[in-house]
């Protein structure tokens, strides 16, 4: 079948003038000029300029409105997102410092992986939120957040002293390093939800016996720890985490241990990029890291079974690079078989809790179709996995709510690793 | 106009609270800011943003609380911050009154602001007393202050939801019950500059009398009960088992 091209406008029925006003807007020339200026140039583009004149802000200024960043952010599949979307509002006179699209970006750091101009919105988004922080232009719900963590050192406003309580009545032994008086080959950091959260305490403990059980020669900090700082920072309160970053700082450098563990990626990628600048430098690890490369020793004999898939945390992987050594946990299961959501590793969907996206799910609610987390938890279902598996503190109370919000209860259940891993060693549950 | 905030350190519940003798176990307590002061200081800021003047906070006690509730307020827009030299511990409301009143006098201030109530206030609210000991008029359960000629627009809450406007001359003492706006966000970073700025002044005071005016003859924690009896039934029916349960307690 042959297309017809031949024109559709009938050339000697378009009339040309010299010149011709209609309805006030001068359309003179010819018949494909533009009749009117080029939106943008009719525009003030002071707006953009003063988030490019940001130390950090810069990049805002490269994009050249590809869009790819569109197609991978994690806001824009449930609402409407994306750093070039955020350029051409800049472009338009959008007031960012007081606007939702400030506090939406939970700093995943897909855009980045696919921008070709390195619009980095990790150094964009803290950068714009700490002017805006400094000018007391806070969402009230992280407000709250910033307030409880100044004072108590946890987001969730606990009781500073009770950090360690959730090893009580353990029946294995979380020795607190100042009780100590000696050195530890590995000083465990067990950060603020797996010490106060139920889920998080559960996962905690089961750690514990997973150490224990591996003979490793480990401590905690107990009350002396404080939240590592990281998502206050990529929340804008710089301030703050300069206060916690040196408080933990000075505990640590009281101290002598190999390793510091960690459970959560943020206090890792914290550890790791943030905290050398101020005179914090530590040998850091994922406790995925760290379990992977003893499999062989943890005894994995309880069969597990079930198809198990697993959500690549955005701070762990995206941002640094760990990928496979979860997998190889999950995979050393007995009888489960791993399935692959099919936005996996470099690709992750971010759960929603970065970024201080943890602390404004009723900002989220005012501009999205669904959580993060609630959209992540049906794609979890569509693999047909009876367990998701994860390795944040934070995903464990996302996922939970999301399975019952999205009506998956009983389909889906969420477990740390630690939790499918001391079930496989056969070691004993809360 | 020339403002002064009272703001007052309670007992944070985040502790768990333990008695010790007819008083709370003071050693490992810490404290907080009284949630209302943090409304007064709030609408002191604000009435300074919109008129003019001055805002200085003060507060007994030297704790580090106390200290970091001063550099706050002076972070978020007051001049300056007196933070008066007594142990917290000892003060009851007429003490703390006589305290703040000392500090004030002669400071002409057109008006003082206060929270309604904090928690520890046993014998009375700090805000009458503090008028009374300055001779100014008084007004409390405050939620709307607004500059009016000379004077004040303010409006008081009562019961079931009735709020009644006054005009109020000044000098005044108000207990502020809500600001118009929730307390603004200071970032910690203005926090620490604040207490470089040296406007947080120690003063040292006399020892005012701690407990010449109530004795606690007991204090204990309440007993905790059984569970909750629901009410079942439209309001006719509900109203008559509420009057027979409390005519039965002897309280009705």
């Amino acid at each position: 079948m042959s297309t017809d091209i031949s024109p559709k406008i009938d050339p000697s029925r378009v009339i040309e003038h010299e010149s011709y006003e209609l309805e006030g807007v001068d359309i003179s020339g010819h018949w494909n000029r533009m009749f009117e200026q080029r939106v943008i140039f009719d525009y003030d583009i002071e707006k953009l300029d003063r988030v490019m004149d940001l130390d950090g802000g810069e990049s805002m200024g490269y994009c050249y409105q590809c869009a790819q960043c569109v197609a991978v952010c994690p806001v824009d599949h449930v609402g409407d997102y994306g750093p070039r979307k955020i350029y051409k509002k800049l472009q338009v006179g959008m007031d960012f410092f007081a606007s939702d699209d400030l506090w939406l970006c939970t700093t995943c750091g897909n855009c980045l992986r696919v921008c070709p101009k390195e619009v980095d919105m990790l150094q964009i988004m803290p950068a714009v939120r700490k002017e805006a922080v400094l000018e007391g232009a806070v969402p009230s719900e992280l407000q709250d957040v910033f307030e409880k963590t100044a004072r108590y050192g946890n987001p969730l406003g606990k009781n500073a002293k009770r950090r360690h309580a959730w090893t009580r009545k353990l029946e294995v032994e979380v020795p607190i390093i100042s009780e100590l008086d000696r050195r530890v080959d590995v000083l465990w950091w067990v950060s603020d939800y797996p010490s106060y959260h139920p889920r998080g305490m559960e996962a905690s403990r089961s750690l514990a016996r997973v150490l224990t059980k591996l003979g490793i020669d480990f401590a905690i900090l107990g009350a002396e720890e404080r939240h590592d700082g990281d998502s206050m920072l990529r929340a804008g309160e710089a301030g703050l985490f300069e206060m916690l970053a040196d408080q933990n700082i000075e505990t640590l450098n009281k101290y002598e241990f190999d390793v510091l563990l960690t459970t959560d990626p943020h206090a890792y990628n914290a550890f790791i990029n943030e905290y050398a600048a101020r005179g914090g430098n530590y040998n850091v690890e994922h406790y995925s890291t760290f379990l992977a490369r003893r499999t062989a020793e943890l005894g994995l004999s309880e069969d597990v079974g079930g198809k198990v898939t697993f959500h690549d945390p955005c701070y762990l992987g995206r941002q640094n690079g760990v990928y496979d050594e979860p997998r190889e946990l999950i995979e050393a299961l007995p009888g489960v078989e791993l399935v692959e959501m099919w936005r996996n590793r470099q690709n992750g969907y971010c759960c929603g809790g970065g970024g201080g996206g943890m602390w404004l799910d009723g900002l989220a609610a005012d501009n999205q179709s669904m959580r993060l987390s609630e959209k992540r938890v049906l794609e979890a279902v569509e693999t047909g996995a009876d367990t998701l598996c994860v390795v944040c503190p934070y995903e464990v109370s996302r996922f939970e709510d999301a399975v019952k919000s999205t009506n998956n209860d009983g389909a889906l259940v969420v477990k740390d690793i630690s939790e499918l891993l001391a079930q496989a060693m056969g070691l004993a549950t809360d | 106009m020339k403002i002064a905030v009272l703001m007052r350190a309670v007992p944070d519940p985040v502790e768990e609270l333990e008695i010790d003798g007819e008083d709370l176990d003071r050693d490992f307590l810490g404290f907080v800011l009284n949630e209302f002061d943090d409304h007064a200081l709030e609408e002191a800021i604000l009435l300074k943003e919109e008129v003019g003047g001055s805002v200085s906070a003060y507060a007994i006690g030297t704790a580090d609380e106390v200290e970091q509730m001063l550099h706050t307020a002076i972070a978020k827009g007051a001049d300056d911050a007196r933070m008066l030299g007594k142990d917290l511990d000892a003060l009851d409301a007429h003490a703390q009154a006589e305290a703040f009143s000392d500090a004030l006098g002669g400071c002409d201030y057109d008006l003082v602001l206060s929270g309604v109530q904090a928690s520890d206030e046993l014998d009375g609210q700090v805000t009458m007393l503090v008028a009374a000991e300055l001779g100014h008029l008084h007004m409390s359960v405050v939620v709307s202050v607004t500059p009016d000629g000379d004077g004040l627009k303010v409006t008081k809450e009562y019961w079931s939801g009735i709020t009644a406007d006054y005009r109020v001359s000044l000098p005044a003492v108000l207990g502020v019950q809500t600001a118009r706006e929730a307390p603004r966000y200071v970032a910690v970073a203005r926090i620490r500059q604040a207490q470089e700025s040296g406007a947080l002044e120690s003063v040292d005071m006399g020892q005012p009398d701690p407990r010449g005016r109530i004795h606690i003859t007991e204090m204990r924690l309440p007993d905790v009960g059984e569970g909750a009896e629901m009410i079942e039934g439209d309001e006719e029916v509900a109203a008559e088992k509420v009057y027979e349960i409390l005519s039965s307690a002897g309280v009705v």
